[in-house]
């Protein structure tokens, strides 16, 4: 009982904050309501039992991504005007998309029996994803340095401002 | 609905972030506000990794993808926010219309 008052609990504050994030017409609004969507879907990786990736999801999401995103949000000025922040066209087409997938996909979750959660034991997952990490999926895992490396180079390079040595400038 | 969680209520909660993203990026115009919704809908997919690993009794495989999605997500963030300075540097806007003059 307490795990199902739980899960409504974060499970609101991950919809409710996913919502605005997609709805709001300010894309500053936007950009702040994705703390709370992803503080809410960590929380719910702690349910799950996977305390290492909600960890991660807190690193990674809240302290990378969503500062970048701020960043992005900040450095593209003028973008706390509405009309320019967040211009939504073909909300209509948009909603019936969103609309026919989610009865879709709501059809199938609701015809299959699933299982109740097994008893929920808190262990540690850091021991057994290293060894998965090197064992099983040692070549995944470089490839993925190898992916981080060229998008951190990439990033720079595209980001870069033109230096005056180079004849792009327009 | 009382009783002990099933895997359908995670996957209800994963569908409806999902949907919510793919609104976001069919709707907007803001090539920031895209990014955004792509975000929501690896957050979603992670939820159901992370949900099947559980109900699926104690391996570590799903955990594995949810952690190879969560870097491959902030390799896309960043690429797709440099992408997107840059944007804004050659046109003075990140309205995704816009951007179609790129071509020339």
């Amino acid at each position: 009982m307490l795990m199902r008052s739980l899960f409504y609990l974060f499970a609101a504050m991950t919809i409710g904050s996913a919502a605005i994030a997609a709805f709001s017409r300010n894309i500053v609004h936007s950009a702040f309501a994705l703390l709370g969507a992803f503080a809410g879907v960590a929380a719910i990786y702690t349910l799950l039992g996977a305390d290492f990736v909600a960890m991660t999801q807190v690193f990674v999401y809240i302290g990378g991504i969503l500062v970048l995103t701020l960043f992005a949000v900040m450095l593209t000025q003028g973008i706390a005007d509405v009309t320019v922040s967040n211009r939504a066209v073909g909300r209509a087409p948009a909603l019936a998309v969103t609309i026919a997938v989610g009865t879709a996909m709501a059809a199938a979750i609701a015809r299959s029996p699933w299982p109740a959660a097994p008893a929920y034991v808190p262990a540690p997952t850091t021991y057994g994803i290293g060894n998965a990490f090197l064992g099983p999926y040692a070549l995944p895992f470089e490839v993925a340095s190898i992916v981080l490396l060229a998008a951190l180079i990439g990033a720079v390079v595209i980001a870069r401002p033109a230096s005056s040595g180079e004849e792009d400038t327009p | 609905m009382t009783g002990p969680l099933t895997l359908g209520d995670f996957l209800a909660l994963g569908l409806i972030v999902f949907l919510l993203g793919l609104y976001c990026v069919l709707a907007r115009r803001n090539a920031i506000g895209i990014l955004i919704g792509v975000e929501l809908i690896l957050n979603a997919a992670n939820i159901n990794y992370l949900a099947f690993a559980f109900f699926g009794g104690g391996r570590y495989d799903g955990q594995v993808f949810a952690i190879f999605v969560i870097m491959l997500a902030a390799a896309e963030a960043v690429i797709g926010l440099a992408i997107i300075l840059a944007i804004y540097r050659q046109l003075r806007t990140i309205d995704v219309g816009a951007a179609a003059t790129l071509r020339n």
